[in-house]
């Protein structure tokens, strides 16, 4: 099973590398982002609070933009029958579409987090980046396990485009709550402060409970 | 075959006729006998209609996610239907609540909207995710796939309402006291009996609507079997 993920996550990998399709898309919309908030905010340099949720909005617009897309090459040209009629158990799917969203998350994160501190943030990025990894990290480990299943269910529908940041936003919520609060004091104008543990335990939880529910609901999802 | 399946509407008028005599007793009782609350008077009333209204609607929606993880199981689109009208009435009971809630908090409070009450924003998200279940329902063609893939939405949705509850209060918790907390706990007993009566009554109102829905649907769709069957016995007999 394991093996089989991690062909099906190659295959993902490599179509995106050849296609370009999502993460440049997701890159240049969390750029426009921080433009448009730099002019919305009417400020040159944040911190604290404004600085985190500036962040994490950046962030969300842009992975709604890849749940969205997670699964085209599935749903065009047939290739959901390909996968399907191969012998591999669906939570290995699960597993691979996981895995592709966590990492153009981070791939766009790469980007977009010294663009976020060279155009918009205070503080120093260096001091706080330990921490800001680790729950940058983690919440796209939430976003993605989200995601996919977000992404599987919106493919199905005739408005898929529409559909897939509308039931993304309401369910990312409860870990963009606790990333928001976490980063907040990593952010703060005074150097990072400490995270409170609870915060990365909200987003580690929410993340195994919606692993838990792909992995239990994957065979119904994807069916065709 | 019809004959030997119970009719779907069976009990439907003892329901309603209950429904109405609790519903109006308890109202009834909430207008002349439960005492004006000390601190925010007469306005607080609203709370019989809108804490049972809340309580019955986030019951809706986890009931859709047991009918929808039983359609999910057994792949009989029964259960996809009951799953369906639980959340399309609990949708409705929703904006109730909303709209219920702004006016109390309002008037207790002063402001249309309080975003330090854990309960009303996670209501609100809560809302928001479920306003998306019509649309996805109704963009699948397919009806295998439109019961399967609604299914699949009233399960995970299902599952999101109690842990979205926890993790906004978790995060306000800490930094707002909760000031109502326990204020439930200090209710003269008219006042408890009342709220009971409301909450029954709300709950029977539910399934009330639910079971008519339900029925109509059904009936409807025999209708639509029958005349079928009707046009094809017409133009298929005289060739």
């Amino acid at each position: 099973m394991f093996r089989n993920s991690i062909d099906l996550l190659r295959k993902d990998l490599l179509l995106e590398i050849r296609g370009r399709e999502s993460v440049p898309a997701m890159v240049l919309l969390a750029l426009s982002t921080l433009v448009v908030l730099h002019f919305a905010l009417g400020q040159a340099s944040l911190d604290g609070e404004l600085a985190s949720g500036a962040l994490w909005i950046t962030i969300l617009f842009s992975a709604t933009l890849g749940i969205g897309r997670l699964f085209v090459s599935e749903s065009e040209d047939g290739g959901m029958d390909a996968v399907l009629l191969s012998p591999v158990d669906r939570t290995a799917i699960l597993v691979a579409k996981v895995c592709a969203l966590f990492t153009f998350l981070v791939a766009v994160q790469i980007v977009i987090v010294p663009a976020f501190a060279l155009l918009l943030l205070g503080p120093h990025l260096a001091p706080a980046l330990p921490k800001l990894a680790g729950i940058l990290l983690l919440t796209d480990f939430a976003i993605a396990t989200v995601g996919s299943l977000v992404g599987a269910i919106a493919v199905q529908s005739r408005i898929r485009d529409l559909l897939a940041p509308l039931l993304a936003l309401p369910l990312l919520i409860p870990p963009l709550i606790a990333a928001t609060h976490a980063t907040a004091g990593i952010l703060a104008s005074g150097g990072p402060a400490g995270v409170p543990g609870r915060w990365p335990l909200i987003i580690a939880l929410y993340a195994l409970v919606f692993g838990l529910l792909g992995i239990a609901l994957y065979d119904n999802v994807l069916d065709d | 075959m019809t004959e030997t399946r119970k009719a779907p509407g069976r009990g439907l008028k003892r329901l309603a006729i209950l429904t109405a005599l609790t519903l109006g007793t308890a109202y009834g009782l909430v207008f002349f006998w439960t005492p004006n609350e000390a601190d925010q008077g007469f306005v607080q009333k609203i709370f019989y209609l809108h804490v049972p209204m809340a309580i019955v609607t986030l019951g809706g929606f986890i009931l859709g996610g047991i009918f929808g993880f039983l359609q999910l199981r057994s792949g009989d689109r029964k259960w996809d239907l009951r799953s369906y009208v639980a959340i399309h009435l609990s949708l409705m009971l929703a904006v109730g609540t909303l709209i219920t809630g702004s006016i109390w908090a309002r008037a207790s409070w002063g402001h249309w909207w309080v975003w330090d009450e854990p309960v009303l924003v996670s209501f609100l998200i809560v809302f928001l995710l479920y306003a998306c279940y019509q649309p996805l329902r109704f963009s699948i063609e397919d009806a295998d796939k439109q019961a399967r893939y609604a299914s699949v939405f009233a399960v995970v949705a299902g599952a999101f309402v109690p842990l979205n509850f926890a993790a906004v209060r978790l995060a306000q918790a800490y930094t707002h006291p909760r000031v109502l907390g326990g204020a439930q706990n200090s209710m003269p007993g008219s006042m408890q009996l009342t709220f009971l009566l409301a909450i029954i009554g709300m709950t029977l109102l539910y399934i009330t609507l639910w079971k008519f829905e339900i029925t109509s649907k059904t009936t409807r769709m025999q209708l639509a079997s029958i005349k079928r069957r009707l046009d094809s016995d017409a133009t298929g007999s005289p060739a």
